[in-house]
């Protein structure tokens, strides 16, 4: 069935799925249900202790059985350890068909690979796969389907109870004894717990795992100890060095800067940048130099930022100290600078729910004026893809793309029209991550082209001395350099679904086929 | 006269032309030109290599207009012959000739170009000529080598090398570099061909850049060599009229064309005297200003 | 044209290509490895068997190891392994079989 992307979503994924074509980013605007809830074994004796000896006795306790869901988060990012650790062991106790319920994955993980191909694993829901895992599961590995979706996308599902978390483990930087995590302090510390909050409110059972136990009470929360059934200590939760790096030095590759000076320029000059305005971008080299930009000219205008949205890294955090912008709402912090920003009485933690959930009654990427992102490849429909390469391997996640160029009123994706040979603009995506109804601008190094269905970006664009040009135009001058690239030979199966943040299907990703030349077939 | 012999050379970058990922599209960045390198950028051992990839960088890159310099090896190794063989037959702009000290290293390759031109059927003269100036000798027969050729364009300073045949080095502060660039420029003018500046290769020093090509701007020069693109848009600010500048050159312009119809000699714009001596300096101003794209007037 | 001993053009960086050829059994034999095999496999072979057709080589080993070339710097990473084999350095025929 064709979807509102124009993707052929095959009968039989639906019937599966139980699920929807994509129809439209508003589709579901209204849409009323009851709120899924957990089940929750009471502690009321107060002699007990929360505290177990090791993962293995937590998932004794919990219950571990073959079919479960596991529930994860990602801000130790490629420094995580903890998925690893827990399913070694889950491994280790013969436990099979378990689904993995990750608010991302990563190269970090590429050790559990083998536990796909033994069967431990048969499924994986998260924002995307990078590594070892993506190849794993385009590769035909995976026994079940893998579902990619959204930070706002993941919520919907749990809350709804699409997925139901049987365990949460939640690595958290300290911990007490009953429970309550902070994502601060310690020696992992990760600044905010923002994508473990919703699996601590719906997960049937929760475990804690900490490398740096403190006295009763690690107060105030970020999880509270109401929601949490076992807390186990452990050496090391992740590789500090890997889970906030330092800042990164600003770059100094000219075809970035002019990308985000083109990028600069488009803000200030769209009718969004007024005192008061909000803001999101990303941790690329474009979007980080941008920022920097843009703080000058704000400065120069004398113009203040409402609020910021992230995703954070040093430039957002400086808006901050430099009195800049009223407040920021943090989901998740890429570097030490922001973990530190944390403490700041204005820097105020958000859960992964309050920033994107399209289920709720409202999350903050709606109220966003402009967002910055990035994109492997935007075609000419605007439709931006992510998760799968151009060359067919899942190699991305969907993180907040989708939830913020949905909210955001000005949408600005930037991407350099050539990856070596590949071009970022082309005809058609691989598959569709974010769909075009939500992109309003793309900036490359060649030029940028507004969305016709922004007429008014165009009109308020038309004295501004940038690099204008269409979408159409864009992929020419690619394919001209590169030559038009074939498509992607997939076989049938499909191995992966990109689900839509509203749980409709907004494309599939097949298993990928080994490349044969056209004269050896 | 080659028509090109003139035209806009504010910037003009070097890539090693053994780079696929640094030659296919510098144009993004506009500079006026760029110097694709067989010389000191390559390895003794790719030199080969560099000229298949420069032959074909030249034939199938549209570089959208921007002019295609190639710096040979020098007169004194074994490639440079070859050099000029693939630059001619690749269809190049001008080749760059390095440590030129004398009128006859100009002649030595204007002769190998005009056979490479008959060879590969390219138009007689359509492959201009500059010459870097390396040494102390270069420096003192600049006005020779300015006069050599009609197909030099214009003389380069290369002031690594010069500043070591001078002992010194390169400092920062151009105080080494004074002599040579002065030398130059005055030659430059005298032989009515242009002039461009040494690399400044300090890339964490933006400030410095900046001050360097002010200053060579002051002095005369058209341009400066550039190792990387972050250096364009400084020198191509500081060479290109202010609207100020373009504002008060035009009405010279204008009010010179019709003061000389009434007979008038001399009069004021602006509160400034104004005679026909003025009238060159302001022609060059619109010119400049037309030719780096900000001149939207009738002159 | 005949290769007379193995040579090498190219690197393993980014938008470039390495080329290995060697004396052939007789017949042109292709290997390639490439970053961008799905989207350009079949136009990368074009582009190399149309050159070493150019060059006239029916007796050769051939193997690109291909960083997402353009078209421009695979016929050059070719052309030069060839020559290579060859020890061919001067006169070399630009605008004829080299094009």
């Amino acid at each position: 069935m064709i979807n509102a992307v124009g993707r052929d979503i095959p009968q039989e994924i639906l019937d599966i799925t139980g699920k929807e074509v994509f129809q439209g980013v508003h589709y579901r605007d209204g849409y009323t249900y009851k709120k899924d809830g957990p089940n929750t074994k009471c502690v009321i004796n107060s002699n007990g202790s929360k505290l177990v000896k090791d993962i293995r006795e937590a998932l004794v306790k919990c219950e571990i059985k073959d079919g479960m869901t596991l529930g994860f988060h990602h801000h130790f990012r490629e420094g995580d350890y903890i998925v690893n650790m827990v399913m070694e062991e889950v491994h280790n106790m013969g436990i099979k068909d378990i689904t993995i319920c990750a608010s991302s994955l990563g190269k970090a993980h590429d050790k559990i690979v083998p536990y796909i191909e033994d069967g431990t694993i048969t499924n994986i829901q998260s924002s995307g796969v990078r590594g070892k895992i993506g190849e794993a599961i385009s590769t035909g590995k995976l026994k079940g389907l893998a579902i990619m979706r959204s930070h706002g996308g993941r919520v919907r599902a749990i809350e709804s109870g699409e997925t139901r978390i049987d365990i949460a483990f939640i690595g958290t930087p300290t911990c007490d004894d009953y429970g309550n995590c902070r994502g601060i302090g310690g020696k992992s510390d990760c600044g905010v717990l923002s994508y473990a909050m919703v699996d601590g409110d719906y997960a049937d059972k929760v475990v804690a795992i900490t490398d740096c136990l403190v006295p009763f009470p690690n107060f105030p929360a970020h999880i509270s100890m109401t929601k949490v059934d076992y807390v186990v200590e452990v050496d090391a939760i992740g590789d500090p060095a890997k889970i906030a790096t330092g800042a990164a030095k600003p770059t100094t590759d000219m075809r970035k800067l002019m990308m985000a000076d083109y990028c600069t320029q488009f803000v200030v000059n769209s009718p969004y940048f007024k005192d008061g305005f909000s803001y999101q971008t990303g941790v690329g080299g474009a979007s980080i130099a941008s920022t920097i930009s843009l703080a000058k000219i704000m400065k120069e205008r004398n113009i203040r930022m409402k609020f910021g949205v992230g995703g954070l890294t040093k430039p957002m955090c400086d808006l901050l100290i430099n009195d800049q912008v009223d407040c920021l709402l943090d989901t998740q912090d890429f570097d030490l600078a922001a973990v530190e920003s944390v403490k700041n009485l204005k820097h105020f933690r958000i859960s992964a729910g309050e920033y994107a959930d399209p289920f709720n009654k409202g999350a903050v990427v709606n109220k966003l004026d402009f967002v910055i992102l990035a994109a492997l490849e935007v075609d000419v429909h605007f439709n931006c893809n992510v998760v799968v390469g151009s060359d067919g391997m899942i190699t991305g996640a969907q993180g907040g793309h989708p939830d913020t160029a949905a909210g955001a009123k000005c949408t600005i994706v930037i991407a350099p029209l050539l990856q070596g040979r590949t071009p970022a603009i082309c005809t058609d995506v691989t598959t569709v991550t974010t769909p075009g109804e939500s992109i309003d601008v793309v900036i490359t190094d060649y030029g940028i082209a507004i969305n016709p269905a922004r007429q008014d970006l165009i009109e308020a664009m038309k004295d501004v001395d940038l690099p204008f040009k269409t979408i159409e135009e864009l992929r020419d001058i690619a394919y001209s350099i590169t030559g038009e690239p074939e498509r992607v030979q997939f076989a049938d199966r499909v191995v992966g679904i990109i689900e839509s943040r509203d749980g409709t299907v907004m494309d599939v990703v097949r298993q990928i086929k080994p490349f044969e030349f056209a004269d050896e077939k | 006269m080659n028509p090109n012999k003139k035209r806009l050379r504010r910037s003009m970058m070097f890539l090693n032309a053994q780079k696929p990922g640094l030659i296919k599209d510098p144009y993004i960045y506009k500079p006026d030109s760029i110097m694709l390198d067989l010389e000191d950028a390559v390895a003794t051992n790719q030199k080969d290599a560099a000229r298949f990839s420069l032959y074909h960088a030249l034939q199938e890159i549209d570089y959208r207009g921007v002019e295609r310099v190639v710096r040979i090896n020098g007169l004194d190794s074994e490639y440079w012959k070859e050099d000029v063989r693939v630059c001619v037959a690749g269809g190049c702009d001008a080749i760059r000739i390095p440590k030129t000290e004398s009128p006859l290293d100009v002649k030595a390759v204007e002769e190998e170009v005009i056979k490479a031109e008959k060879e590969f059927n390219r138009p007689e003269g359509s492959t201009l000529i500059m010459a870097a100036i390396e040494s102390a000798r270069g420096v003192m027969r600049a006005l020779d080598i300015c006069e050599s050729s009609e197909r030099l364009f214009g003389i380069a300073l290369s002031g690594g090398d010069y500043t070591k045949d001078l002992q010194t080095h390169i400092t920062g502060t151009g105080i080494e570099l004074m002599g040579a660039r002065q030398n130059m420029i005055i030659a430059a003018r005298a032989a009515g061909i242009q002039c461009f500046d040494t690399v400044y290769t300090n890339l964490d020093d933006m400030e410095g850049f900046r001050r360097d090509v002010e200053g060579i701007h002051l002095m005369g020069f058209d341009g400066k060599s550039i190792i990387n693109p972050r250096q364009i848009d400084i020198v191509h600010e500081i060479f290109t009229p202010t609207q100020k500048d373009i504002i008060f050159a035009e009405k010279v312009v204008k009010e010179i064309d019709e003061k000389k119809a009434l007979g008038i000699g001399v009069f004021t714009v602006d509160g400034k005297m104004i005679d026909i001596a003025f009238y060159d300096g302001a022609k060059r101003t619109i010119n400049l200003a037309k030719a780096s794209g900000v001149y939207k007037g009738d002159l | 044209m005949e290769i007379l001993k193995p040579a090498v053009a190219g690197t393993l960086e980014s938008s470039d290509a390495q080329v290995t050829v060697e004396p052939g059994d007789g017949k042109v034999e292709f290997n390639l490895d490439s970053s961008v095999i799905n989207q350009f496999g079949n136009q990368i072979k074009k582009v190399v068997m149309e050159t070493l057709d150019r060059l006239d080589i029916n007796n050769v080993k051939i193997t690109v190891v291909d960083k997402g070339a353009l078209d421009c710097t695979l016929k050059a990473r070719v052309e030069a392994a060839v020559y290579r084999s060859v020890d061919q350095y001067d006169n070399l025929p630009w605008g004829g079989i080299i094009r």
